[in-house]
């Protein structure tokens, strides 16, 4: 085990290039910035791109521009900054390119703060930007996935040819831990349908326009298949101390962290309380957590965010009125400490 | 007769020769309309791919206008972009894959007003382009509205009293504009009406795409085009108009060309290989260096530290170098600075978590030891440390000294000790000193001694940063 104590951002980069990213196109935003600056610093040394972009708009049709010739290739941003980048998305969507954004999510709506929110859990899982699309979403809680959910990014975006979203808070970014650094990529998809300048690819096209209503509703339905597929095969979630819990907390990222000490603590005071941490926010576990909803010893859920209440949405309709959903969530850029959720979890105990 | 029919009005080899995607019965004509620029010019730019035999490297990238289906028409690999994105799609494109030829082909409101930044930036980087920006003055594809190149007093669906200077402003050159770049190499405006500026088209095209072919870096052509449906008039009376009035405006003519001067840039992409990213990286494990010294046996401890004080009093780094010291120690740790709302009031701290089990929660809100270095902190987090915590902190600095009973505190005046060895910096290196020999067991001080001019890069700094931490780790057992 060779580990290297490094900051989740800087994870990121070092993952991208051992995935055989050699494409960087990015504008600089706090807390995300450390991505920029190490991409422009280690791209070049492994014969890679490193662009600063005049825009958050520039680099998401840079990063269009550079997935449609079939290379790996990603963008990283915060909250505001993806915002700006929806239009774009939508489009890397609708022509189904391949490529990896990193969202360092921050406090908002508007300028907000540089503070820890997740927030653009509605952007970013739900759309954001229009049509009838889903990104794949990845949402890591340590270092270590910032490392290795980047590298599962580059494949899962190139299997399905899906724009692929890495969701991690600016705590998650700004941390240290260590990370033991997998081997590098050597062998990638083929891309038959990438535009290479080359008289094998000249008859492809990329494009997400279809004036004929009919021929784009055959385009869209096939999109939803795939989405399908992707929520048959890819959901990803971590089962904490959950087997017997009679109350199942749940929060994703940094929040999953705190969750697991308040699980350990209760555990410690004999209290059945186990954690389900959605690794994908799309695809959500929904039919994990379902089978919880149908047990018959589970009490409540309790779900905890740093939003105003937006995975809650999907945990719901989840359980889908089988059981209480209780939520919290801290706003602003505040983290719930160990102790208020452990707080929120007795209160919700007092009233089911 | 048959040579005419022959070489000449023959359909350049670069179009399609019927256009299926265009879909419909009317397969061998465009959707163009009569009198309209765009078939004029997209011959001309086909022809030129052929007889450059470029046709199977050529990209052409279509944002949004009537020549978003240009894809109908171009047997090249063809890119369809959003409105006005085509210069950012293009150059992403063009930097990953260098060896192709690169075309953006854009209309006025596509190109002037949503794409105003986009074409300028890719322009004032130089990429590696050929830019064709067809001029109509209006907006063509969705109904005649008014384009930022319409001219004074035209009426347009938008401005159906007519352009008015005090609202709208006035039609912007993009030619002129880009002309003053420093990195285009070549900017000309041309217009269809007559086959001898026809020709001078057919010139500056080939011009544009040429300089890319050398790897000369950044062409734009204008063309002053007719939308006899967007204008309302008939194709004579459009080709009459911009003769007579829109050239008057927008004055066809050379604004930049240095492709004779400018030096061929070839971009070379080399790629080492996969093997050598690490090393590359600099991804440096510890434990791979030869001389490395033995550490502890892993054993049952769980610490939350946080450290605080003043930014620039090295509490960031004494974080990492503890935690970097721990992981090799083989425990799990974590290391998180003060960031967002903790950097209220110009203080910086650190919370660090040492285990031997998964570290859950990386924020330290009660604990364990508290290492403090300024006066703000100790009055936060003094009353945060756990019962039965232990609290370092800096006497030199903190004249009030903890109040807690319930605690162990450790007072010295680490930045005054720091000043008398040489350096106010090595004062974090003190307090390492302090910390390490209260858990030998866990931290190996001869580990540390080893490890210091690695962790901490600075050459300047190794002998005095070993001097303190020696200093440091005496200091109990001295006192």
């Amino acid at each position: 085990m060779k580990k290297v104590l490094i900051k989740g951002n800087n994870a990121v980069v070092h993952a991208a290039i051992l995935a055989g990213c050699r494409n960087y196109f990015g504008y600089p935003i706090t807390p995300a910035s450390e991505i920029a600056e190490g991409s422009a610093l280690l791209f070049p040394k492994v014969g890679g791109v490193f662009l600063q972009a005049e825009s958050e708009i520039g680099a998401i049709n840079m990063l269009y521009g550079a997935a449609s010739s079939g290379v790996r290739c990603m963008t990283a941003s915060s909250s505001p900054g993806i915002s700006l980048k929806m239009e774009g998305i939508s489009y890397l969507a609708g022509s189904e390119l391949p490529c990896v954004i990193v969202d360092i999510t921050r406090g908002g709506p508007g300028l907000g703060n540089i503070a820890p929110e997740q927030s653009d859990y509605y952007q970013i899982v739900k759309g954001g930007g229009h049509g009838n699309y889903k990104l794949i979403v990845l949402a890591p809680n340590s270092a270590q996935e910032m490392c290795d959910l980047t590298m599962l990014a580059f494949e899962l975006a190139d299997k399905y040819r899906n724009p692929t979203v890495i969701m991690a808070d600016g705590t998650i970014g700004q941390m240290m831990e260590p990370v033991e650094f997998p081997q590098p990529v050597t062998t990638f998809p083929k891309k038959d349908w990438a535009v290479k300048a080359t008289p094998e690819t000249r008859e492809n096209l990329i494009t997400s326009i279809e004036l004929d209503p009919d021929r784009l509703e055959v385009h869209n339905h096939k999109l939803q298949k795939k989405y399908a597929i992707i929520e048959e095969k890819e959901v990803r979630c971590e089962e904490y101390r959950s087997d017997d819990a009679e109350i199942i907390l749940l929060g994703f990222g940094i929040v999953s962290r705190i969750l697991q000490t308040a699980v350990d603590e209760l555990r410690s005071e004999g209290i059945a309380v186990g954690l389900l941490r959605p690794v994908t926010l799309f695809p959500f576990p929904k039919k994990i957590i379902e089978s919880y909803a149908q047990k018959k010893n589970i009490r409540f859920f309790n779900v905890f965010e740093l939003n105003n209440g937006q995975m809650v949405d999907d945990v719901r309709l989840a359980v889908n009125g089988l059981k209480s959903v209780y939520f919290h969530g801290r706003m602003g850029g505040n983290m719930p400490t160990v102790k208020e959720v452990i707080g929120e979890i007795m209160k919700n105990m007092r009233q089911s | 007769m048959t040579i005419l029919n022959k070489n000449v009005l023959q359909k350049p080899a670069s179009f399609y020769d019927t256009f299926i995607r265009k879909g419909g019965t009317e397969l061998k004509t465009t959707h163009y309309c009569p009198g309209c620029g765009h078939g004029i010019l997209h011959k001309l730019i086909a022809e030129t791919l052929s007889d450059f035999g470029i046709k199977d490297k050529t990209i052409l990238v279509s944002p949004v206008g009537c020549s978003v289906f240009a894809y109908y028409y171009f047997d090249v690999g063809n890119i369809q972009s959003a409105h006005g994105r085509a210069p950012a799609v293009g150059t992403g494109y063009k930097r990953a894959n260098p060896d192709s030829i690169l075309i953006s082909y854009q209309g006025d409101g596509d190109l002037a007003a949503i794409g105003a930044n986009e074409i300028i930036q890719a322009a004032n980087r130089g990429e590696s382009m050929t830019v064709f920006f067809i001029n109509n003055a209006i907006y063509g594809m969705t109904g005649g509205q008014m384009a930022p190149t319409t001219l004074i007093g035209q009426k347009t669906t938008t401005t159906p009293y007519g352009r008015n200077i005090n609202s709208e402003g006035y039609p912007i050159r993009m030619s002129e504009i880009i002309g003053t770049l420093e990195a285009p190499v070549y900017v000309e405006r041309c217009m269809l009406t007559d086959a001898k500026n026809i020709a001078k088209t057919r010139r500056a095209v080939r011009k544009a795409i040429h300089n890319q072919i050398d790897n000369k870096g950044f062409s734009f052509v204008e063309v002053l085009s007719g939308c006899p449906t967007g204008w309302k008039i008939s194709p004579h009376d459009s080709k009459k108009w911009i003769e007579s009035t829109l050239s008057k405006y927008f004055v066809p003519g050379v604004f930049k060309d240095v492709s004779e001067e400018r030096e061929s840039i070839p971009i070379k992409q080399e790629r080492p290989s996969p093997g050598d990213y690490h090393k590359l990286m600099q991804i440096k494990h510890l434990s791979d260096l030869d001389d490395k010294v033995p550490t502890p046996a892993k054993t049952t401890f769980h610490e939350e530290l946080k450290i605080a004080g003043f930014g620039g009093q090295g509490l960031l780094s004494l974080g990492y170098v503890i935690a970097s010291v721990a992981m090799e120690h083989h425990y799990e740790v974590s290391w998180l600075p003060s960031y967002g709302p903790e950097m209220r009031g110009g203080t910086a701290n650190c919370s660090v978590k040492i285990s031997d089990k998964r570290i859950g929660a990386p924020l330290v809100a009660n604990p364990t030891t508290l290492i403090v270095m300024n006066k703000p902190s100790m009055d936060r987090f003094e009353n945060e440390v756990v019962n039965g915590g232990t609290i370092i902190y800096d006497c030199g600095l903190i004249d009030t000294p903890p109040k807690r009973q319930d605690i162990r505190t450790i007072g010295l005046p680490a930045t005054e000790l720091a000043d008398k060895i040489g350096n106010t910096k090595a004062a974090n290196m003190i307090l390492l000193g302090v910390y390490a020999s209260m858990i030998p067991h866990i931290l190996s001080d001869s580990y540390i001694r080893w490890v210091l001019p690695y962790i901490l890069e600075n050459k300047a700094f190794h002998d005095i940063n070993l001097k303190a931490f020696d200093l440091g780790y005496a200091y109990l057992k001295n006192k």
